[in-house]
């Protein structure tokens, strides 16, 4: 069953193997606390008047990102399923 | 074997051909393609040459072919490429194939037109078929009153009860195009007042057309009318309309009869339709198995012929005289062509006379799949002098270099390495895909550069530690916060980090490229300016020196010892004594002054390099405060030292502007009194003497003023060509802060967004999407193109300057191969 044509196919299964690679490497950092990465965490304001509360903070939000990463990996893989096998089909024709 | 470093050693030879075997040399030659053939008779038109006649045979036979294969595509039918090189038939043959082409061409055509009369007569039959099914719906709509009214006419059922009588009313039924009914309709109505009755029905399948092979729609009208002036009128007007009108009977039974008769013979024009269908694909496919073959083997002969146009005739010898230019080392392959070619046709054999002349032979690089491309962005600056250094072979590594200085990113260079991987992969499929689509064209000729460029970014990405604008932690950064506690955190808003601490740094760099702290440090961007611009300056003025080098060994070989003394020596000197001594500078800063000595070599102490180096050239002194620490001066005596430099530097100057027009006045000199000590008694003498004075000094003020320019632009150009080199660093800064911009404005978003669900993986998905879509765009496209393009002006315009004169002209030689492609993407194009 064809669904979306060469092009457009063959850009979707490139762009999902790069989302894989690299949304799951990024999701393993955050989950390492990676501190690269420390401009992008939200934390809230309140926190910031005391350690604790930030560092609680920043602990959370550095494992609601990795497990956003890790969705966002594994939708990644499911285009991946999709477009590769819309490539198959589209080569078979 | 031919080296890139200089271009190749070519000969003008004289090549005898007997006028039998001219016609196989050439076609040789031209398989051999290692011959650049000189056109003898340059005054001569292309209609009074000697072979006109043939070249003509060929184009008409090309044309011919041409016309075949629009007929073959027309058809949808494959053409084969089997990738067969069919050697030049030999003249004889020519006849054979303008036989067969015009065999096949009369057969072609007569079956076309014998299709389109056929076509004609199955539309104008299929109308006809339509208009009785049609007027049928008409007619019968009066039907019932036909019943009950007896045996009164057709037409006059269609008038109304009380006005029947003794009149007749008469039709013209007929086809027209549909869009053209309202004006149609509109124009009966007013040419006739009303008086008319037009009734029409929509022919729902489309008809073909048969001289343009069109899809049309059309309609089926019939109109009524009374008298005789009104149905001339109607008929007129019915032709402007460009309608066909058909005869249709007024009785049913006639009617039927009619569709009965014009059902079988639409019938059987159909099985005669197929039939000619049927030929005309045998016809075609039996040509589409050999069109390739013949194409290449017309393009052949007449590419042959106009190469013997090109030769002069030897009216006493019969035979014909070319001159060409061959590659030295080729001599004996193109010898042994000769020979094959003159075995071939039997006759005496062919001589080849190697000429001395003066004029200058084409450049001939010998390049190979991977330094094509290298030597192809030289050539587009300007083709090599013969014989003179190439600078292609350095291009090779410093144009990825440089371009990888301002692209420093792994992840873009890890995509455009990829990229150019697959090219180079996928090369042979790919390449055999003839396309003419510019863009792809370019890249893949460049499959290359790019993977090289690639290649080096990931390694300047590497130093630069730059991945998408985030720093990798490969070996453990120095830096080290242990020694805060949590009010030294609360209280202040920025902590700096002393390098001269144990606690805070190791004391020994991080191994490899740029410590990754400096990502998350606030003064980044401050201590990666300083570093990017040092670094910039220091491979410009490597590559400049380089380039300045490189010229000994063109004025060596050209025989240019006065060069070497009055160009070459100061130059680098100019160039040593400002240049490489500020070079040198920023080596003595980065090893001498540090953290966690003394206090006179402390970072607080170290001098500005820029106003070091602007002091120096306006030979300003500082004045060493006693109760200061700090020395201004980097090094003892540098004052001093600087001083000399600065008068070397500026009596370059002058030796490189005046030296050589003085040796070579000088030189000129002594001839003239040789000349005149020799031929002192002889009264000939006077005469040229005269006229060679004036000459002469026309002849020195041209050098001079060709001195003093190649001077200037020496001088000034050290200065903004070392300037210039800043390219590196304002570029690479600026990719820099795109990729952190698009990553923080971007990217960001999606990992902030989103509560503890799994909505915020969904928004990720898509800002993933936007973000990587974006990264190709902008940084590696756009970005690639900016830093391709600057990388290429510090090749042509800061390197090259330096020795390159790039005055000579390429060498074309006669291939059957560069024809055959040229010839094969002019038909792609069509």
């Amino acid at each position: 069953m064809k669904i979306c044509g060469p092009k457009l196919s063959l850009c979707c299964t490139l762009l999902s193997v790069w989302g894989i690679v690299q949304l799951a490497l990024m999701g393993l950092f955050f989950a390492i606390r990676s501190p690269a990465f420390i401009e992008d965490l939200s934390i809230p304001e309140e926190a910031h008047h005391d350690a604790r509360t930030f560092l609680d903070a920043m602990d959370d939000s550095y494992s609601l990102i990795a497990k956003n990463c890790g969705i966002a990996a594994a939708l990644y893989a499911v285009t991946l399923v999709i477009s590769g096998w819309q490539v198959w089909v589209n080569n078979k024709s | 074997m031919g080296s890139l470093f200089r271009s190749e050693e070519m000969a003008l030879c004289q090549l005898f051909l007997q006028s039998e075997s001219a016609y196989t040399c050439v076609s040789e030659l031209g398989e051999l393609g290692l011959v650049q053939f000189r056109d003898l008779n340059p005054d001569v038109n292309a209609f009074q040459r000697k072979f006109v006649n043939e070249v003509r045979r060929c184009d008409e036979m090309e044309r011919k072919l041409r016309y075949l294969e629009r007929e073959i595509r027309k058809d949808g039918i494959p053409v084969l490429d089997t990738g067969e090189n069919p050697e030049a038939p030999m003249p004889r043959e020519m006849i054979d194939l303008e036989a067969t082409f015009e065999k096949l061409e009369n057969e072609l055509k007569e079956v076309n037109s014998n299709a389109e009369a056929l076509k004609r007569n199955y539309l104008e039959l299929t109308e006809l078929k339509h208009i009785l099914k049609k007027t049928q719906a008409f007619f019968d709509e009066r039907e019932g009153s036909l019943e009950a009214g007896g045996q009164t006419s057709l037409t006059q059922n269609l008038l109304p009860e009380d006005s029947k009588g003794p009149i007749q009313l008469g039709f013209v039924a007929g086809v027209i195009l549909r869009e053209r009914i309202p004006a149609f309709e509109r124009m009966l109505w007013r040419a006739c007042r009303g008086n008319v009755f037009l009734r029409q029905a929509i022919i729902e399948d489309p008809l073909e057309d048969p001289v343009t092979g069109e899809q049309v729609y059309k309609s089926v009208f019939i109109i009524f009318f009374q008298g005789d002036q009104l149905k001339m009128r109607v008929k007129k007007i019915c032709e402007g309309f460009r309608a066909t009108m058909y005869p249709c009977p007024e009785a049913p039974a006639d009617r039927r009869e009619m569709a009965m008769g014009v059902k079988t013979r639409l019938d059987d024009l159909n099985t005669v339709l197929s039939q000619t269908q049927d030929h005309r694909h045998r016809v075609l496919v039996s040509a589409a198995r050999n069109i390739r073959a013949w194409m290449m083997k017309v393009w052949k002969i007449k590419s042959i012929y106009y190469t013997l146009n090109m030769f002069n005739l030897d009216v006493i010898q019969n035979g014909l005289i070319a001159e060409c230019w061959i590659p030295v080392a080729n001599l004996e392959d193109v010898q042994l062509a000769l020979r094959r070619g003159t075995e071939k046709s039997g006759s005496l054999p062919a001589i080849l006379n190697r000429l001395n002349t003066v004029e200058a032979p084409p450049t001939f690089h010998r390049t190979n799949k991977f330094t094509k491309a290298f030597q192809a962005l030289i050539d587009s600056y300007g083709v090599a002098t013969y014989r003179e250094i190439n600078p292609a072979p350095y291009t090779i590594i410093t144009f990825p270099f440089l371009f990888a200085v301002m692209f420093g990113d792994l992840g873009h260079g890890i995509i455009m390495a990829l990229f150019g991987a697959w090219m180079v992969w996928r090369e042979k499929p790919l390449s055999a895909k003839k396309t003419d689509n510019e863009i792809w064209n370019i890249f893949f000729g460049g499959r290359y550069i790019i993977l090289l460029m690639g290649l080096f970014s990931m390694y300047t990405g590497f130093i630069y530690n730059d991945v998408f604008s985030k720093a990798l932690n490969i070996f453990g950064s120095a830096w080290h916060v242990r020694s805060y506690n949590e009010s030294t955190i609360m209280s202040n808003k920025e902590l700096t980090l002393n390098p001269g601490d144990v606690q805070q740094y190791d004391q020994y760099p991080y191994p490899f490229g740029l410590d990754p702290m400096w990502q998350i440090s606030s003064n980044k961007i401050n201590y990666y300016n300083s570093y990017k611009m040092k670094i910039s300056i220091i491979f410009g003025i490597i590559h400049m020196l380089f380039g300045v080098i490189l010229s000994v060994w063109n004025y060596k070989f050209f025989n240019k010892q006065i060069s070497i003394y009055c160009e070459f020596i100061p130059q680098i000197l100019f160039l040593s004594c400002l240049f490489v001594y500020l070079v040198l500078l920023v080596f003595h800063k980065w090893v001498w002054y540090g953290a966690g000595g003394d206090v006179s070599v402390s970072p607080s102490c170290a001098p500005s390099i820029l106003i070091t180096f602007i002091n120096m050239v306006l030979m300003k002194g500082y004045e060493n405060r006693p109760d200061d620490d700090c020395s201004p001066y980097m090094y003892a005596g540098q004052f001093g030292f600087q001083r000399f430099l600065v008068v070397v530097a500026v009596i370059c100057v002058p030796w490189m502007l005046f030296a050589k027009p003085f040796l070579i006045h000088r030189n000129n000199k002594r001839k003239q009194m040789m000349v005149q000590a020799n031929g002192g008694e002889g009264v000939v003498e006077e005469g040229g003497e005269t006229s060679t004075v004036p000459h002469e000094e026309h002849d020195m003020s041209e050098i001079m003023i060709h001195q003093g320019i190649h001077t200037i632009e020496y001088v000034l150009g050290s200065v903004s060509h070392t300037a210039s080199y800043l390219r590196l660093w304002a570029l690479s800064l600026a990719h820099a802060q795109l990729s952190e911009v698009l990553w923080s404005m971007v990217l960001s978003i999606g990992l902030t967004s989103g509560s503890d669900g799994g909505g915020g993986g969904v928004v990720m998905y898509f800002i993933f999407a936007a973000w990587a879509s974006l990264t190709i765009a902008i940084l590696v496209l756009m970005e690639g193109l900016s830093a391709f393009l600057h990388t290429l002006r510090l090749h042509w315009v800061e390197f090259q300057s330096k020795f390159y004169s790039g005055s000579g002209y390429a060498f074309v030689p006669f291939a059957f191969e560069t024809i055959l492609d040229q010839a094969e993407n002019a038909i792609v194009e069509t």
